[in-house]
């Protein structure tokens, strides 16, 4: 298991809450079996967790895929939905397009790519308008 | 003090979790948004709000709280509270509004 690398795909329906989560949950548990450094595995579930959230508040299906290998991990969140038009904007705290019903949830409250951003050593966001967006999360295990 | 101690110091009714009643305490976070919790947020914190739903419970387990405080007589859906259950993070109520149970929380954590 030590020198071995993983490969993990999870499905995400855009619009069901309830299953929100599981992915996060899932690669924790994964990581804490592979004795991750806590403060590592805490940061990785943020960062996972709210690129999971906009894919189920923003686009119509996404899929989830992640690589773990002794040195970091690798996520990419690929959604097919309406793409975000201006991602500087979208980055800034406070700034959310999530419809009432999301808010009142206590979610979309434009704080979700600020924690994505503090919580992941490599973040890179790409999107089409229209079509889609790419997240690409990387974090490593030893500071 | 566990989440059983603020339990009954607080007079809190317990929904759900009951075998997550032993948890240690580190303190309290109030906030209904849920990225706000999830961003800042420590492990051991109790956390009081008025959502009811079952992410409320995802975001508690993924950031390893110690147990939520519902304010204002707000019931936990079903969803949430089966997921309490499955967690073992106690869903705890109050008649209280937010800044009348965080208060009392602060006072009891910070009494010694």
């Amino acid at each position: 298991m030590s020198t071995g690398k993983m490969h993990f795909e999870y499905q995400v329906e855009g619009g069901n809450f309830s299953a929100a989560g599981f992915p996060s949950s899932q690669v924790k548990k994964t990581l804490k079996q592979l004795n991750v450094d806590g403060n590592v595995i805490r940061r990785t579930v943020v960062a996972l967790y709210e690129a999971e959230v906009n894919i189920v508040a923003h686009a119509y299906n996404g899929i989830i895929s992640v690589d773990i290998d002794t040195e970091k991990i690798t996520i990419l969140l690929k959604d097919e939905g309406p793409g975000i038009a201006d991602i500087k904007k979208a980055m800034e705290i406070g700034y959310s397009t999530a419809t009432p019903e999301v808010r009142e949830m206590g979610f979309g409250a434009g704080m979700g790519l600020s924690n994505m951003k503090t919580n992941a050593d490599h973040l890179n966001i790409t999107s089409e308008v229209g079509k889609g967006t790419i997240v690409e999360i990387i974090n490593y295990f030893h500071q | 003090m566990t989440v059983s101690d603020i339990a009954v110091s607080l007079g809190l009714k317990i929904y759900g979790g009951e075998n997550g009643l032993s948890r240690e305490i580190s303190g309290g976070y109030t906030s209904d948004l849920l990225s706000d919790v999830m961003g800042h947020a420590g492990a051991g914190k109790v956390w009081i709000t008025l959502q009811t739903h079952k992410n409320i419970m995802a975001i508690a387990s993924l950031k390893e709280l110690a147990a939520i405080i519902l304010v204002k007589e707000y019931l936990p859906e079903k969803d949430m509270l089966d997921q309490s259950n499955i967690e073992d993070i106690p869903v705890l109520g109050t008649s209280d509004e937010a800044f009348e149970i965080s208060g009392k929380l602060f006072n009891l954590l910070n009494r010694r």
